[in-house]
């Protein structure tokens, strides 16, 4: 990409649309990149104008994420598919116990899409980013035809460094192991859901959305060898423990009880006859670590911000079905199961 | 089948039938065609976003204490 | 929230589960068949079986809307879409049952038919005022709970001269079921399903009131009491009907007293009166054709039902042979007794009608309950597919 200072007039932010001449690499391209994208992200390595970005590589492993984005609504209480798209790679990232250093955006853009939206979303992850402190060095942008996108599709990558001694995976939960979530479950998918077309309720329910590389640092240096660390996002936290299970070839057994929802999902979820375990999250992780670690790991997540709620909710148990057992609040027991494809309304 | 839950009804509009119901903080607009008399405050079954019944504190406070009743161990008052 | 929380307490149910288990007779067993779908799934994701002591088996009952609708009637609704170029819309529940040929409503939308998912029919009633040059069907199922809305949506269309809407009905009832069961061969003579007694559906009841179950109590002298829908509820309807049993009594009692009355809600009767009739003959998947046991929509209102406005054939889908459904959905066999449970029909890819609701017997049994048979049953399961839910 050329960065351009200087054109025959500026962009119409307020009214103005993408059209397929931003998506030719020419001048309107440059333009839209420069005032728009380059104006927001704004760091030396950007602002040198290459295509691509170049740095020196810390010592240590290096951990390299990719997501795509295509959430809808774009804007939603608490959040928007902009900062949405830095906080889910940053966690990518932290969840192998890395330090995010870069991240880099591309952009599919619909034909049509409004310049003011646009701006609303890459303000909102030039926020996110800032206040990561992890800036967003390289990008792309294409122009697809009207009705070939859905407004705006975002893939963003991420690369961190692992520290020494952190050795943190999916396969490594152990029976014994304490099974610890950093708060309550739920609360990014029924924000989206109460903006959904016909499911609209009302409700003071945000999402959840944020960086969590700030809360794993704290963690490993309270205790260097957490066994696993998964931020569960689509399928909710049923889906995680369920990857770490089979991963790891291990059962679990958990608590209701021990689980915290907020009032207002458990009310939501109820109305639409969905299980709060298995609905979207941005901004909780799931740990696995030696029993022994359990306590002193617990104490670091509550003093962090983003961890205040945070609670063993079980232990890792021997068992080569690798179910996930749940003891309900009513006392009884169930097992918490893959989810087969998205969990819909129902009225049955 | 048929999932229903108790809300509670905060407001009435008598003109198109509907009326906005509470359930643990989450709001939602629903019919109340299906009912003769709703009031605010009133309890109301909840179902496809209509109002199927209204629910009765009295009789729910009876249900309860008939349950509390029934798992009374006869023998407890003699366990040592 | 209120008057739910309070019907979820764990300790009271330890309390019922140990009364349950001083009261039911240690020489006899208990079968107790729930109708209700909605009680299926709530048994299953409490755990409730894990409280009740070994001589009480519930019997899990046709209660469930989707499961016993035929698959032709799917086809159909995918008809109206993709050859009528009809939207339609439909509750969350149907939207993956597969039809004939593995089709579903959800699949049919990905190859570009206009399927909606709704909460409610006012939704769709709302999609037909949007829009006016498009034929917006909704896809009707459910039993007697569900039927009032959609006769309302009728009433109110008719008044509002929605002409673009209509409505594909498939509502069904449940006292005609209930009668299917107890007269089939397997429980009436051969005795080889024994139903003792019936918690009656805590929902359709708030409709039909408790009334139309006194006719089964005394003809087939089994108690019924009509149960809540929360599981303490459910045992606490248990209790009743071992008492019941215990005291060689066959009544119908009422422990859902907070919502069900003996006459129901006679404004929604009356509207559903207004609006349906009876069909002499309905097809239930698994239980074949049942008299007088479903509704289609009265003349008077003909311009909003989809079946005469769009010529729909009667398509008869047969079920795959080895499935045990028809079995499964009268209590005959258990969802374990199946060759396919499990194996070829699980939830992601659902084979028989009791696998694709999440309260049919076999999805609730595989969903909450197979850890209870691991070793033998036991399945590892498939990495599910993560569909885009963002």
């Amino acid at each position: 990409m050329t960065i351009m200072t200087r054109f025959a007039s500026r962009l119409d932010l307020r009214s103005g649309a993408i059209d397929m001449t931003h998506g030719s690499g020419g001048r309107a391209t440059a333009q839209l990149v420069s005032e728009l994208f380059v104006s927001h992200f704004d760091n030396a390595m950007l602002r040198q104008g290459n295509d691509q970005a170049a740095f020196d590589v810390p010592a240590g492993r290096l951990v390299m994420t990719t997501d795509g984005h295509v959430i809808s609504p774009l804007f939603f209480p608490g959040g928007d598919i902009g900062c949405l798209a830095v906080h889910g790679t940053l966690n990518d990232v932290a969840m192998s116990g890395a330090e995010p250093l870069y991240l880099s955006a591309g952009f599919i853009l619909e034909e049509g899409f409004p310049f003011a939206d646009l701006e609303r979303i890459v303000a909102s992850m030039a926020s996110a980013a800032r206040d990561s402190g992890v800036p967003i060095v390289t990008g792309d942008t294409k122009v697809v035809e009207k009705g070939k996108g859905d407004g705006i599709f975002i893939t963003t990558t991420g690369l961190g460094v692992i520290p020494e001694g952190v050795n943190i995976s999916g396969d490594r939960a152990r029976p014994g192991d304490k099974i610890l979530v950093s708060g309550s479950i739920g609360d990014h998918g029924v924000a989206i859901l109460s903006k959904r077309a016909n499911l609209e309720f009302e409700t003071e329910i945000r999402s959840d959305t944020t960086a969590l590389h700030g809360l794993v640092a704290s963690m490993i240096e309270a205790v260097r060898d957490i066994h696993c660390l998964r931020d569960p996002t689509r399928g909710g936290l049923a889906t995680t423990l369920n990857e770490l299970a089979q991963q790891s070839r291990v059962g679990m057994s958990i608590r209701e009880t021990q689980i915290p929802v907020n009032p207002g999902v458990h009310a939501a979820c109820e109305l639409l006859g969905l299980d709060p375990l298995y609905v979207a999250n941005e901004g909780k992780l799931v740990a696995v670590c030696a029993a022994a670690d359990a306590d002193r790991l617990l104490a670091a997540m509550r003093a962090h911000p983003l961890g205040r709620e945070a609670q063993v909710i079980g232990e890792v148990i021997a068992d080569a079905n690798a179910f996930v057992q749940m003891e309900t609040a009513f006392g009884g027991s169930r097992i918490v199961d893959w989810l087969a494809g998205e969990q819909l309304p129902r009225i049955c | 089948m048929c999932l229903a839950l108790p809300a509670e009804v905060i407001s009435i509009d008598r003109e198109t039938e509907t009326a906005v119901v509470a359930l643990g903080g989450v709001k939602k607009d629903i019919s109340v065609a299906l009912l003769d008399e709703v009031t605010a405050g009133d309890y109301v079954l909840v179902h496809v976003g209509f109002a199927l019944h209204k629910l009765s504190p009295e009789e729910a406070d009876r249900t309860l204490a008939m349950i509390r009743e029934a798992g009374e161990d006869p023998l407890e008052e003699f366990a040592i | 929230m209120k008057y739910v929380d309070e019907f979820r307490n764990g300790d009271l149910a330890k309390r019922l589960g140990a009364a349950i288990a001083r009261e039911a007779g240690a020489d006899r067993t208990y079968h107790i068949m729930e109708f209700c779908g909605g009680h299926t799934h709530a048994i299953f994701r409490y755990g409730v079986q894990d409280l009740m002591p070994s001589n009480v088996h519930f019997v899990h009952g046709p209660g469930c809307p989707v499961c016993v609708l035929p698959m032709g009637r799917i086809d159909n609704a995918i008809e109206l879409a993709e050859r009528h170029g009809a939207i339609v819309c439909s509750y969350g529940d149907m939207i993956r049952v597969p039809a004939s040929e593995r089709r579903s409503l959800i699949k049919a939308k990905a190859a570009g038919a206009d399927i909606r998912m709704v909460y409610s029919i006012r939704d769709a009633l709302r999609i037909a005022q949007e829009n006016p040059d498009r034929d917006v069907v909704f896809f009707a199922i459910g039993f007697e709970t569900t039927t009032p809305p959609t006769a309302v949506a009728i009433r109110d269309a008719k008044s509002q001269r929605l002409g673009n809407f209509s409505v594909f009905c498939n509502h069904v009832l449940t006292p005609p079921a209930i009668q299917h069961i107890l007269q089939s061969p397997e429980v009436r003579e051969l005795g080889t399903v024994a139903i003792n007694g019936f918690l009656g559906p805590s929902h359709v009841s708030s409709v039909i009131g408790s009334r139309p179950y006194e006719h089964f109590a005394e003809e087939f002298q089994r108690p019924v009491v009509i149960a809540g829908f929360e599981p303490l509820d459910v045992m606490q309807a248990t209790l009743m009907v071992i008492r019941q049993l215990n005291e060689g009594r066959h009544e119908v009692e009422n422990e859902y007293v907070r919502v069900v009355t003996r006459e129901g809600n006679l404004k929604a009767q009356r509207l559903v009166a207004e609006v349906f009739e009876l069909r002499p003959s309905f097809e239930w998947r698994g239980l074949g054709e049942v008299p007088y046991s479903a509704l289609r929509i009265k003349d008077a209102y003909a311009d909003f039902d989809a079946e005469k406005r769009f010529s729909i054939a009667t398509r008869k889908v047969r079920d795959a042979k080895s499935c045990e459904c028809p079995s499964i959905l009268r209590g005959a066999k258990k969802p374990t007794d199946c060759k396919l449970f499990g194996t070829a029909c699980t939830p992601e890819s659902p084979i028989g009608s009791c696998m694709v609701s999440s309260e049919g017997a076999c999805a609730a049994y595989w969903t909450y309950g197979r850890f209870r048979g691991a070793g033998a049953a036991a399945v590892a399961p498939r990495h599910a597919q993560k569909e885009a839910a963002e």
